[in-house]
């Protein structure tokens, strides 16, 4: 089925700073009156969807906004804690676009193209901008100007917050913005709907299927371009500090319809997460990055040692952040901090009754500048690791490890965030465009506003000018097509009747993918993965047991086509990671390190983002290599020491 | 410390909107004290999935106390005997060894059940887009620090802003007014200089909004207030009450 994709990333040529600039000059318009006659078709309310659907609406599409949630200001962006990057430079302490730019690409290992990155950078001034008029209340200093703060990978001050909140007061802001549109009648939106098909006709995105998720109905909806906010497909490794229901059906869904998928094994292992106390553990639970301003990372300098940690005088603790990494320390970035925190519990000096985690102390803090301090900065966060763990944190250093919490890769896009399938968009976590093989902290948020608020009004806009889209009805063949490949599918899964719950099916991929495709991996272990994968998916088709029917609320029919959609996807990121034979960002292959156990990248052979075409069969997807250019830096070995 | 503990769940079933529900008891045993309350309902399911009996549905996502997907009564308080957290921060640790535990979903008018402890919270929706926002354009705002915000105001704005709109305090009211919630947007906006341009239509149009809905009125009984998991103060019920009659009289 391959065919001759030829993967143009759009990207302009000229000067950095005036690529973005110079780009939406050229991008052709579509005049007021005719938006009117254009349905775009928003799928996720996060971040980058409710941003989207508002700024879209406000233009004056017409806008239906979809969601599996019961309301859209429950999307996933709420959980996100720490902060939003922007290079305001408010603090004079040397910040600028260049050096935004420069961190993140840095951060993400040299595998990122260049112009995307700098329009985000160039863009994240305006997010704030954006958000504070909408309302948001973000922290603010007694002369009543915004506060900033450092996080991971950054030696400037940079990160805007609200509390440990910042996702919620963001996604609250962008969503009121969409409520706002809803209201002037330019927003339909519908809850506890879930894509599960796309509709290609003539090459181009024109429709999606959805399931209502309390009636079971399936439904047809008919647009002229698809928008794909839904996130990314952590949940794959079942634990993971994602929300319960977020996963990857919609992208992979797409992916099955054309839609190349980029960089799949890029995945993120956040270092400050609460640790799995039992096999019951339904998900983890992040204590943000921004913690490590204040909180010092150690473990006991002696292996097996189970005194509790304020008997453990300080000479006896290896602060290993501060000792390996000097100059970032604490805050070394996500990859580096989670490496080193599994390589000292690999050495058997782990703490806590499994030995899987490491504490981060606060004690330092909590005596040099007061409880108070501590409160007022991260007091929710305390409090929910006390609630979660019936400890007290400012007695007793917290104890985390690091769990999955963010995938780089997701459906390829170019500069216009169009995927292979022509008027599908993927925004956010979705796509896998900014931010290489390793996300720095702060930048999700500012990822998924910069492409709802700033990118996708340009750039659908030129889509729709230069397309002729002939008028279609949800009687096309295509619908009635999709319709029927989706309730086979429901059918199936509900006929098969067999003996495993989806919970045991998708603790079971989620444990094949942490030990083979988590932390560190090699093409030995990478081969156990994908032919345990195939086992349980051939297993999942013939001894699932689902309850209940389809025409009712059914919460574990839901997951069960999630998980059989994460049992597909998880080969492909293990092939990936087969593929990529060096170490790069949260990609390490043991086989490709520094003699002091550092990734070791390898520019001559896989400076390219992969992007992976669907074949028909799983086992021989067919890669596509966008190469990587870089003109305005280079990469060099990524030291935070 | 952890220990192992036998339960009893008391649930409320109704396989839908239109089947009149009933409690049903089950037992679980031996499960650990650092389980959480939804996880024994995830553990209950799976035994029910394999016995071939249908499991309870009840809505959650985060699972960390802050999309406000969670919430059912639990022994009649909404989200459970923990004060100031959500259904999904409640811990058996905070349970007896051997008690029952009554778990019903949220009683409101203007909540309809859907199906065992799952309801309709959209009316919540609604009454934010009938002016919960401040109209400002993508692309219009001025520089970000062109507006101070004196810190104490700020802060202020924030303890209204951090309600995730799960609906307890609706569940707990006697009246199912759901005032807490509806003055926690008002409040917010309010308090900052942003959202002076739409004060009145915004109170106006919002507790219209709310009424139409069905949702009843607040009489100060304060249960609003004692089951709010993000501790939303009811004196900004009291702020509302201010704008209200600010904005009848400005008319
Ligand atoms: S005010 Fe409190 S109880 Fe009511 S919806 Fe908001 S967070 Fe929930
Ligand atoms: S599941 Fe999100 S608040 Fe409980």
């Amino acid at each position: 089925m391959a065919t001759a994709i030829k993967l143009d990333s759009k990207v302009p040529s000229g000067p950095l700073e005036s690529r973005w600039t110079r780009h939406k000059d050229q991008l052709k318009l579509v005049s007021p009156t005719n938006k009117r006659k254009y349905t775009i078709l928003v799928v996720g309310t996060g971040l980058a969807g409710a941003s989207a659907a508002a700024s879209l609406a406000e233009l004056g599409y017409n806008v239906k906004a979809f969601c599996i949630q019961d309301s859209p200001r429950r999307a996933h962006s709420i959980a996100a804690q720490g902060g939003i990057n922007a290079a305001k430079n408010y603090r004079n302490d040397g910040d600028s676009i260049w050096r935004l730019f420069y961190d993140t690409i840095k951060g993400g290992d040299f595998r990122a193209r260049e112009a995307n990155v700098y329009r985000l950078a160039e863009l994240s001034v305006n997010i704030i901008d954006q958000c504070v008029a909408q309302g948001v209340p973000f922290a603010r200093e007694y002369g009543g100007l915004l506060d900033t703060r450092s996080f991971g990978g950054a030696l400037v001050e940079r990160t805007f917050y609200a509390r440990g909140q910042t996702g919620q007061q963001l996604l609250l802001g962008a969503y009121s913005a969409m409520m706002r549109q809803v209201d002037a009648g330019r927003v339909t939106l519908y809850p506890r709907r879930e894509m599960l098909d796309l509709v290609v006709i003539n090459g181009q995105a024109r429709g999606i299927v959805c399931r209502n998720l309390i009636t079971g109905e399936l439904e047809s909806y008919v647009g002229d371009a698809v928008v794909l906010c839904t996130g990314g497909y952590g949940n794959a490794y079942f634990l993971a500090t994602y929300a319960k229901n977020s996963n990857a059906t919609a992208i992979w869904r797409c992916h099955k319809r054309g839609a190349l998928f980029a960089n799949p094994c890029f995945t993120q292992i956040h270092p400050t997460c609460i640790p799995v106390t039992g096999d019951y553990q339904s998900k983890l639970t992040l204590m943000s990055e921004s913690l490590r301003n204040d909180g010092r990372v150690w473990v006991p300098k002696k292996k097996g040692d189970t005194r509790p940690p304020n008997e453990i005088p300080e000479d006896e603790r290896d602060y290993f952040l501060e000792r390996k990494y000097p100059t970032y320390g604490n805050l070394a970035p996500r990859d580096i901090a989670s490496r080193a925190v599994k390589a000292v519990c690999d050495e058997g000096r782990g703490v806590g009754a499994t030995g899987r985690a490491v504490y981060l102390d606060f004690s330092d803090t909590i005596r040099e500048k007061g409880i108070e301090y501590i409160k007022e900065k991260y007091g929710n966060l305390f409090e929910m690791y006390q609630h979660i763990t019936g400890e007290d944190p400012y007695k007793v250093p917290m104890r985390i490890y690091p769990a999955v919490h963010y995938t780089m890769g997701g459906l390829w896009v170019d500069y216009n965030l169009m995927s292979t399938i022509p008027g599908l968009f993927v925004l956010g976590e979705a796509n896998f465009s900014d931010h290489g093989a390793n996300r720095l902290g702060a930048s999700a948020l500012m990822q998924g506003l910069a492409d709802g608020y700033f990118i996708i009004p340009y750039t659908i806009g030129d889509y729709f000018a230069n397309t002729t889209l002939p008028k279609v009805s949800p009687e096309h063949s295509a619908f009635k097509e999709s319709l029927a490949d989706v309730h086979r599918f429901l059918t199936k899964l509900l006929s098969i009747k067999g003996n495993k719950t989806v919970l045991e099916f998708h603790r079971e991929l989620g444990m094949i993918l942490w030990d083979y495709v988590g932390m560190a991996r090699n093409a030995q272990g990478l081969q156990i993965a994908i032919e345990k994968i195939r086992k349980l998916r051939e297993e999942f088709w013939n001894n699932l047991k689902v309850p209940g029917d389809n025409n009712m609320l059914n919460k574990n029919l839901e997951m069960a086509g999630r998980v059989a959609d994460f049992l597909e996807l998880a080969e492909l990121m293990a092939i990936d990671a087969l593929h990529r034979e060096e170490s790069c960002g949260a990609h390490f292959r043991e086989e490709y390190q520094t003699p002091d156990g550092e990734a070791l990248r390898n520019d001559e052979q896989f400076c390219y983002v992969a992007a992976w075409e669907y074949t028909g069969d799983l086992g021989k997807p067919e890669l596509h290599k966008e190469p990587l250019v870089f003109e305005f830096v280079t990469p060099t070995v990524r030291s935070y020491k | 410390m952890t220990k192992k503990m036998t339960l009893h769940l008391r649930i409320w079933r109704q396989p839908n909107p239109h089947t009149p529900g009933r409690f049903v008891t089950y037992t679980i045993r031996d499960v650990s004290s650092d389980m959480s309350l939804l996880e024994l309902l995830d553990v209950l399911n799976e035994e029910l999935i394999k016995k071939g009996e249908p499991p309870v549905e009840f809505d959650s996502d985060c699972r960390e106390g802050i999309c406000g997907t969670c919430g059912f009564l639990v022994n009649g308080v909404a989200h459970g005997p923990k004060r100031g957290r959500t259904a999904c921060q409640q811990y058996l640790r905070d349970f007896k060894d051997g008690e029952t535990i009554t778990l019903e979903p949220f009683r409101a008018k203007a909540f309809p059940v859907i199906k065992d402890l799952v309801v309709d919270r959209s009316a919540l929706d609604r009454i934010m887009a009938a002016g919960g926002y401040i109209s400002v354009n993508t692309g219009s705002a001025p520089d970000a620090n062109s507006i101070p915000i004196p810190k104490e105001i700020a802060e202020q704005a924030f303890d209204a802003a951090a309600c995730i709109g799960c609906g307890a305090c609706v569940a707990a009211c006697p009246n199912a007014s759901a005032s807490l919630f509806v003055s926690a947007k008002i409040a917010h906006l309010a308090l900052l200089p942003q959202g002076q341009p739409e004060r009145i239509r915004r109170v106006l149009r919002m507790v219209e909004q709310m009424d139409k809905e069905g949702f009843g009125d607040c009489s100060n009984h304060g249960e609003c207030e004692a089951v709010c998991p993000k501790n939303i103060s009811i004196k900004h019920i009291a702020i509302m009450r201010r704008e209200y009659l600010r904005a009848l009289w400005s008319l």
